[in-house]
């Protein structure tokens, strides 16, 4: 039996970016995989959106195992973006989720601006894609492998360059990444660049030692640590860049588990949110975490979603 | 399709070095066909261990007294198997399932060998159930490192035509490996087919042994999981498919039962050079 939403007198609708989306609550990219795994467990069309596992230009096979480490509260993932390749993407998950109604955000990926660009192109006049999530936490091959997301440069010219080749009105989302000085200063670089949100935050990059051997646990060595253990850390971003941009739209994540931790996102800036690992723990976390925060405003006499958003910056009365 | 259940433990037994638990499950029996597994939570909604272990199905009843309830069986090895191996009658359990795709039977009533490697056994006996209904002929090989960790020697000789057991240390059995013994087996029973499931490397001898005696292996494997429906992609192994072309394939929807001569056994836990979308020099 699917799950689905429970009815509630709350309004959970959003209006993101042109669109009347039935929930705030989004998956994440990378733990969704196109969505239809998790259609057996959820109605992925009650859902805000599915925000696909990052595709690229070709089809990949990822690295090598192990490509995961359990850790406190959270896991390290060094999957290396195993996909299909952007047509085989298009031609397949995409017309799935078109299919079933599902409003679809895609995130790309890429080694190179250029590669970008040309996924972004490919995406063009596609229906049913009602965003593109920008992935710049990937190593920039021409770059000496630096992470885009980590260098405000090269970050603008992705976008720039995504911007370029894809059409008006689809919004492009930046994803960020939390291995920064000032997470804000990037915010502000990519918007300036032509980013119509952002997507905050990607994960934070970690390392487990196996003491048996004494080397590092996962093949690619460090991976992305994801999971409630990185919670606050997702918070405090999200605060700062809506202190320092009030108006962008933000997509929240990184650790959410219950409607209560979803509720942290929206007061510190986010306009919705995305459920990432803890869809691995639960697969119906997506529609439960609806629920829940749906309760929530029912308890402390709120209406709609938006009456809770952006409260943590305003003065207490 | 697999649910989600929030269920309670209805027993917790130790047999050898191993804990059977069984589990209230609803309607997962129904679902159920050998070779299914369990993804099981450890802890409640609060816990610091967030991702789930994958249980192969040892056992269904979808009529008990409390209603659908799967048999798991659990090896303390870590903090997650540890904290199952302590459950008490009464305690909630969470469990996905059944997930995975089931074990291939035989069209024709052709003799199969089903080899269980410690508590890897676990899965066989409900598909040497499903292969008797097939009038297929059963014969069993149990193998351990030692005789407390061989599983379900009861069963395998009621299920089966004969039973050949072998353990490390030659404390139960004959002392040596599983393949040891399968060659003779194979031949005595004329078998068409082998299934196997426990450690890889013993699942790597077996599908070479079946593929020299030119029979078909189903092997289950064994790959760790974080998600185990098939969102975390980290479970993948190197599997050649029916055009040829290998690919990085999930354990937990691909699998875990895959053809033996279709695993590149060797290079599990590498990415093959001719995989599909394998990277180029200077990439990933």
């Amino acid at each position: 039996m699917k799950r689905f939403p429970k009815r509630s007198s709350i309004d959970m609708s959003i209006d993101f970016m042109n669109q009347k989306l039935p929930s705030p609550i989004f998956t994440a990219s990378g733990c969704a995989a196109a969505g239809k795994e998790l259609d057996q467990f959820i109605d992925i069309t009650s859902i805000g959106a599915v925000v696909t596992k990052s595709v690229m230009l070709q089809p990949r096979s990822g690295r090598a195992t192990p490509r995961m480490a359990e850790t406190p509260s959270g896991m390290l993932n060094g999957i290396g973006l195993q996909g299909p390749g952007i047509d085989d993407f298009i031609e397949k998950d995409l017309a799935w989720l078109n299919q079933k109604g599902a409003k679809t955000i895609v995130s790309i990926a890429g080694n190179s601006v250029e590669e970008y660009g040309k996924i972004a192109e490919k995406l063009r006049d596609i229906s049913g894609v009602i965003g593109i999530e920008v992935n710049i936490s990937c190593p920039n091959v021409e770059n000496r492998g630096l992470v885009f997301a980590c260098d405000p440069n090269s970050a603008t010219e992705v976008i720039h360059s995504v911007k370029r080749n894809s059409s008006s009105s689809v919004p492009i989302f930046a994803k960020l990444s939390p291995d920064v000085t000032d997470i804000a200063h990037i915010a502000k670089a990519v918007v300036n660049a032509g980013a119509d949100g952002l997507s905050v935050i990607n994960t934070l990059l970690g390392m487990v030692i196996d003491t048996k051997t004494l080397r590092p646990k996962l093949s690619g060595k460090t991976g992305g640590l994801s999971g409630p253990a990185i919670r606050p850390v997702a918070v405090r971003c999200v605060y700062q860049i809506r202190q320092a941009l009030p108006k962008v739209p933000i997509i929240g994540m990184g650790g959410i588990r219950t409607g209560n931790d979803a509720l942290e996102f929206f007061a510190a800036g986010a306009n919705a949110i995305s459920v990432g690992t803890m869809v691995f723990n639960d697969p119906e976390a997506c529609v439960r975490i609806h629920d829940e925060v749906c309760e929530l405003l029912n308890e402390k006499s709120f209406r709609s979603i938006n009456d809770v958003i952006n409260a943590a910056h305003k003065e207490q009365i | 399709m697999p649910i989600v259940h929030q269920g309670v433990v209805v027993d917790n037994k130790k047999i050898g070095s191993y804990y059977v638990i069984t589990a209230t499950a609803a309607d997962m029996p129904k679902e159920f066909k050998p070779g299914n597994f369990v993804a099981v939570a450890i802890g409640d909604e609060r816990s610091s261990l967030i991702l789930r272990r994958a249980f192969s199905i040892y056992q269904v009843n979808d009529r008990g007294v409390y209603g659908g309830t799967v048999d798991i069986v659990v090896s303390p090895h870590g903090p997650g198997t540890d904290y199952l191996a302590n459950l008490k009658r009464n305690d909630p359990i969470n469990l996905v399932g059944p997930l995975g795709k089931p074990f291939s039977l035989p069209k024709n009533p052709v003799p199969c060998v089903l080899v269980g490697g410690g508590y890897g056994a676990a899965p066989l006996f409900t598909l040497a159930e499903a292969l008797a209904k097939r009038n297929c002929r059963v014969d069993f090989i149990l193998g351990a490192s030692s005789s407390e960790k061989l599983f379900g020697m009861l069963e395998a000789r009621r299920l089966s035509t004969t039973l050949t057991v072998t353990t490390d240390d030659g404390s139960s059995g004959q002392m040596g490996k599983v393949t040891d013994v399968l060659p003779e087996v194979i031949n005595k029973s004329n078998a068409a087919v082998v299934y196997a499931c426990g450690p890889m490397k013993m699942l790597e001898a077996v599908s070479k042994v079946a593929t020299l005696h030119g029979i078909v292996s189903q092997t289950s494997v064994e790959e760790s999981m974080a998600c185990g429906i098939g969102v975390c992609m980290t479970c993948v192994l190197p599997v050649i498919g029916e055009d040829g072309v290998t690919r990085m394939l999930r354990s937990c929807v691909d699998g875990p039962n895959f053809r033996g001569d279709k695993v590149r056994w060797s290079e599990v836990g590498t990415v093959p050079v001719d995989t599909y979308g394998a990277p180029k020099i200077g990439d990933h």
